[in-house]
């Protein structure tokens, strides 16, 4: 098992780099070419979520991003230590229902319909996210 | 890339040209040019999406946020786009349901004149 870690600032500018990180080791970790827009997208909405979150709670810390492959699957978590609230919504049904709050928890909407694989795991003490999609090489 | 932004007008519709990626670095970008355009009288805007490379949830609330704000003056906000990893974000959300998508700028000019 091979691991990449990388933590960051909570900063808007550092999420493209880390979702080019994730892009680039998604790829050498043998994604299928078809799936690494959904890494990208996905882990960039985790990233998003995490800094919005640490903005809002606790700007000092930094977001940590561990990227690995494990048995044929390339799994990404995203590790933050702001306080979480509950994070599930229902699906949008029309202009109304799209209130500010509604649209703070898009990200994890999001990540759920892209990734091969989610694992939410929020507490008062922070969140992590963990994803995983097939991969078929070693890092 | 870097977001680049530009729009003019055609008729009573403004066209905003989007190139680039729209995340919670650029978004406020876009956040700040809708809601210039809106309160500048431009009620009926049209978002030519097909140079974005990049679309994330940020983004997209954007885009709902100008749509209610013109909608609060019976305007709209409709969008170009025929990127298929684009559109994706927009049906996962549901959001194929709110917005008026359209494969040209030409059809949805079209589309907005009928409703005239």
């Amino acid at each position: 098992m091979a691991t990449v870690e990388l933590t960051f600032s909570a900063l808007p500018a550092h999420v493209r780099t880390a979702r080019l990180v994730a892009t680039a080791i998604a790829r050498r970790t043998g994604v299928e070419e078809s799936l690494l827009d959904e890494v990208r997208l996905a882990v960039g909405e985790a990233c998003s979520r995490a800094v919005e979150a640490h903005r809002a709670h606790c700007p000092g810390e930094p977001i940590r991003i561990e990227l690995r492959d494990d048995s044929g699957r390339f799994e990404v978590t995203v590790s933050d230590h702001a306080p979480s609230d509950e994070i599930k919504q229902e699906q949008p049904l029309d202009l109304g229902m799209l209130s500010d709050s509604f649209m703070s928890n898009f990200g994890i909407a999001v990540i759920e319909g892209l990734a091969d694989d989610v694992e939410v795991f929020p507490s008062p003490k922070g969140t992590n996210i963990r994803m995983s999609w097939p991969a078929t090489n070693g890092a | 890339m870097d977001l680049k932004l530009d729009h003019h007008n055609e008729d009573r519709l403004t066209i905003v040209e989007v190139e680039g990626e729209i995340d919670v670095y650029t978004a406020p970008r876009l956040r700040e040019l809708l809601i210039d355009l809106v309160n500048k009288g431009n009620f009926h805007l049209l978002v030519n999406m097909e140079k974005v490379d990049f679309l994330d949830s940020t983004g997209l609330g954007v885009l709902v946020g100008g749509l209610k704000r013109v909608r609060a003056h019976d305007g709209s906000l409709e969008l170009v786009c025929t990127q298929e990893r684009i559109l994706k974000i927009f049906r996962i959300t549901g959001l194929t349901k709110v917005f008026g998508i359209y494969a040209s700028v030409d059809e949805a000019k079209e589309a907005h004149g009928k409703d005239k």
